[in-house]
């Protein structure tokens, strides 16, 4: 049983961005460093085997060797897998939705947790799951400006060579359909309920969300 | 895709559920994996050194021998592990690829052996990062020049059928090729040695007559002098003739530096001979004499280090450049400095800038003459200033034009550099090729995957097993997430090409009706199928052929691509999509069977359910007619 250690040996000064630190701060070792709570605690916190934790690991810790992912990496990562578009700020939704902790790196923990809900939980947590990502700023509602950045975001991924070639209008009418959907009670904003409820009631939506089960 | 990002696959197809309430179609089903294996560690036995990783690491590269089943024909049955007979200590560089997704060259490594090893292994050197690919190349420009040496010494031996111009060109360029070029060479040699000692016996004072002041040995014995001069001039223009004679290419020769050369040292001997009576001009012909010394310049022939002396010389210009602009400055900067210092001493030799500029010369290159000395104190002091500046500016640039001569010692000729340049595009090229090729392969997989499904619907076994093309898993996956996102958003990736010519479309026409656009198609038509036809066509068959050949199939493609976003025709994109792609490696679903069937997918917003004009859509193509199918939601 390994208590979670954080072993901060010092921030990295990137020497592009400040000229003045000394020179001591760029001489000491470089990353943080992160170790993941044991095992068996991970198995007790999320619906994995501990296969599949370790297997999980391991890819973790070869894109990340310092165990945290920034918000750079995530994108450069995300952004292999979608080379004709940008991904970049789908990526930036997918990071805060990640960070639950808001402190601007993903850990190890926090990747498997999310992973956790988004492959093994009900589809409650999954709904749930959603609503965070696209309430942007976490206030409880979607907003028509929060939805519209989130579909731009998708969009962007697609990139330009598409057909039918993507006009500008084209997020905002996915937007428009979205609401008249979700929005019962057309007061302009979605709050939980009013999607989940939606989010059930609606047959391709449900099939979809058990669409990825069987990954890993 | 890069390697470790493979294992980053599981969640960004996690992360796609954020898309799922978003979209307004049904997500296209999960490739499912037939037989699920647990990781299992695989043992690699190389020569006795046992490597063992990951089976999922080593199917990140599935095009190389030990990422495909190409690796089967080394297993051996009885220790359950892969034996190959290869060098253990590069395979150690070869299986780290595989675990970093970066290929590193070992210095100490032989550059063939490396080689060879990588085309054993099926990895193409290109990929070599960047921390070693300048000392892989340099290498391997090395060891190609050192062949082509070989080479050169092998070719020496005489090439029958050659003219007889072409073997006098060889025995020029290179006198060992037989003994007449050497001859010829040693003769020539000796004559442009006796021609320079000529020159310079001419002038120094032979005794005298008593009562007779001291004349130069070439007045004394002028027959002699004329004769001697006379056989050399015979001999090197019967040379020049000959080498004009025997170039392959006589402009390029006549304005080539040694032939240049050659006639300035024989010109002074022709035109003494054709102005002898004139007095007026024989003085400017005592000057042309002068240019004989240029003969010596003929010996660069048969040196080779003064020939890379002249080169580098050339090559060094900008830095020569500098060196003469520097020393200009000063001198004019401390010319200017003296004169105005020594002006007020009396009889001072320093009466004008210009006549200061020898001082300054002489001072600062430390040569110091000391017939022109400053008297003045405040000259005194400058002259001091001048001499100890003078040794900077000249040591200078000297530094750089030594480095200069002894990096073209050792460096490669110009024309391997040049070789190493389309290389280096060659390398580029490739890695853009495969970097799209992620995006094309998906585009490519993705008809595969329609006619897949489509097939599998049909139930048509026999034609499934035809797709042999196996992709990867992670690919399939990939690809699967990629489709997803074309469900949530409703559009279809395609090809740069294809964007653009829809793009096109899109600015012409402005309505979706149906016969407006057929006919102000014609026009468009034009540019498409031209543009069509400008493509490369492989033999890739049938499927490109009726988008091409046939203007109403491609009529019929744009117009349904004039229909508003949200429906989706896969159909004419099929058609269009397949000529788009390039690549030659899809025989498969092409040579089986004769049909090709495309599926069209309307959505529930629209009302305007069009129907797949399949029917009316039969392309002449010899070889299949449409089949389409339509699936409501």
């Amino acid at each position: 049983m390994e208590a979670k250690r954080v072993e901060t040996v010092s921030a990295r000064v990137d020497a592009a961005v400040s000229s003045t630190d000394s020179v001591e701060d760029e001489l000491e070792l470089s990353a943080v460093r992160h170790r993941p709570e044991g095992l068996e605690q991970l198995e007790a916190q999320t619906r994995f085997s501990r296969k599949e934790l370790q297997i999980l690991y391991r890819g973790f810790k070869n894109e990340c060797p310092s165990g945290v992912v920034n918000e750079d990496t995530f994108k450069d990562i995300y952004a292999q897998f979608f080379p004709q578009g940008d991904a970049s700020t789908y990526a930036h939704f997918l990071f805060n939705a990640f960070d639950t902790d808001h402190n601007g790196s993903v850990s190890f923990e926090d990747f498997v947790m999310g992973l956790s809900i988004l492959l093994r939980g009900t589809v409650q947590e999954k709904l749930i799951w959603a609503f965070n990502l696209y309430d942007i700023n976490k206030d409880g509602y979607i907003t028509k400006e929060e939805m519209l950045d989130i579909m731009k975001a998708i969009y962007d991924m697609m990139g330009k060579c598409t057909y039918p070639v993507l006009k500008e209008e084209t997020p905002r009418q996915h937007v428009e359909v979205f609401f008249q959907k979700m929005d019962k009670n057309k007061d302009g904003v979605v709050t939980i309920d009013e999607f989940i409820d939606c989010c059930q009631n609606d047959e391709n939506i449900m099939r979809s969300m058990h669409l990825f089960e069987n990954v890993l | 895709m890069a390697a470790g990002v493979a294992a980053w696959l599981p969640f960004a197809r996690a992360a796609a559920i954020g898309w799922m309430p978003v979209a307004n179609l049904p997500m296209p089903i999960a490739p499912t994996e037939k037989n699920k294996r647990q990781d299992e560690l695989i043992i690699l036995n190389v020569s006795g050194r046992r490597f063992q990783t990951w089976r999922n690491t080593l199917d990140r590269y599935p095009d190389t021998l030990l990422g495909s089943s190409e690796k089967e024909f080394f297993y051996n049955e009885e220790t359950k592990e892969y034996f190959f007979d290869r060098d253990p200590d590069v395979f150690r560089s070869v299986l780290n690829f595989y675990r970093t997704g970066k290929l590193h060259y070992p210095r100490y490594e032989c550059i063939s052996s490396y080689d060879e090893e990588l085309a054993f292994f099926g990895i193409v050197p290109e990929i070599i990062g960047d921390c070693c690919y300048e000392e892989y190349k340099d290498r391997k420009r090395e060891n190609v020049e050192r062949l082509m040496d070989d080479q050169e010494d092998n070719k020496d031996a005489k090439l029958p059928n050659m003219t007889f111009r072409e073997t006098m060109w060889r025995a020029f360029e290179n006198p060992h090729t037989s003994t007449m070029a050497l001859v010829f060479y040693y003769v020539t040699g000796f004559f442009i040695a006796v021609s320079v000692i000529t020159n310079v016996v001419e002038t120094v004072p032979c005794g005298s007559a008593p009562n007779q002041k001291e004349v130069p040995c070439g007045e004394r014995y002028t027959v002699a002098f004329f004769c001697m001069d006379t056989a050399c001039v015979m001999i090197f223009t019967v040379e020049y003739l000959m080498r004009l004679y025997a170039a392959p290419n006589r402009y390029r020769f006549m304005r080539s530096v040694m032939s240049i050369i050659d006639v300035v040292a024989i010109l002074p001997y022709y035109i003494g001979l054709v102005m002898t009576d004139n007095e007026d001009v024989s003085g400017a012909f005592v000057t042309l004499r002068v240019f004989r010394v240029f003969r010596i310049f003929k010996f660069s022939r048969h040196s080779q280090g003064l020939r890379i002396l002249g080169y580098t010389l050339k090559s060094c210009a900008s830095e020569l450049g500098f060196l003469l602009f520097s020393l200009t400055m000063a001198i004019i900067i401390f010319a200017t400095v003296m004169f105005y210092a020594e002006k007020g001493s009396s009889s001072s030799k320093f009466t004008s800038i210009p006549a200061s500029f020898w001082y300054t010369i002489v001072t600062m290159t430390t040569l110091g003459y000391g017939d022109m000395v400053p008297k003045t104190i405040a000259g005194k002091i400058f002259g001091s200033i001048c001499s100890l500046s003078g040794v900077l500016v000249i040591a200078l640039p000297v530094p750089v034009i030594v480095s200069n001569f002894s990096r073209i010692y050792h460096q490669n000729q110009r024309a391997d550099k040049r070789r190493a340049q389309k290389m280096q595009k060659a390398r580029l090229a490739r890695i853009r090729l495969s970097k799209t090729g992620s995006s094309n392969a998906f585009l490519h997989s993705k008809r595969n995957g329609l006619f897949n499904e489509a097939l599998e619907l049909t139930g048509n076994t026999e034609e499934e097993k035809c797709l042999s093309k196996s992709t990867s898993l992670i690919e399939s996956q990939h690809h699967h997430l990629l489709h997803c996102l074309e469900k949530t958003t409703n559009h279809e990736f395609v090809d740069e090409q294809y964007y653009q010519q829809s793009y096109l479309e899109a600015g012409l026409q402005n309505y979706p009706s149906q016969s407006p656009s057929l006919s102000s198609q014609d026009g468009v038509t034009g540019t498409c199928c031209t543009r069509r036809s400008k493509k490369r066509h492989t033999p890739l068959p049938n499927a490109s052929a009726p988008a091409h050949m046939q203007p109403l199939t491609h009529t019929h493609t744009h117009q349904q691509g004039l229909q508003e976003l949200s429906t989706i025709h896969i159909q004419p994109l099929s058609t269009s999509r397949s000529s788009l792609n390039m690549r030659i490696d899809e025989p498969a679903p092409l040579n089986c069977q004769s049909s090709q069937i495309t599926t069209a997918i309307i959505s529930i917003p629209t009302p305007p359910v069009t129907t797949p004009e399949g029917d009316a859509h039969l392309p002449a193509g010899p070889t299949h007619q449409n089949v389409v199918k339509v699936s409501a939601l």
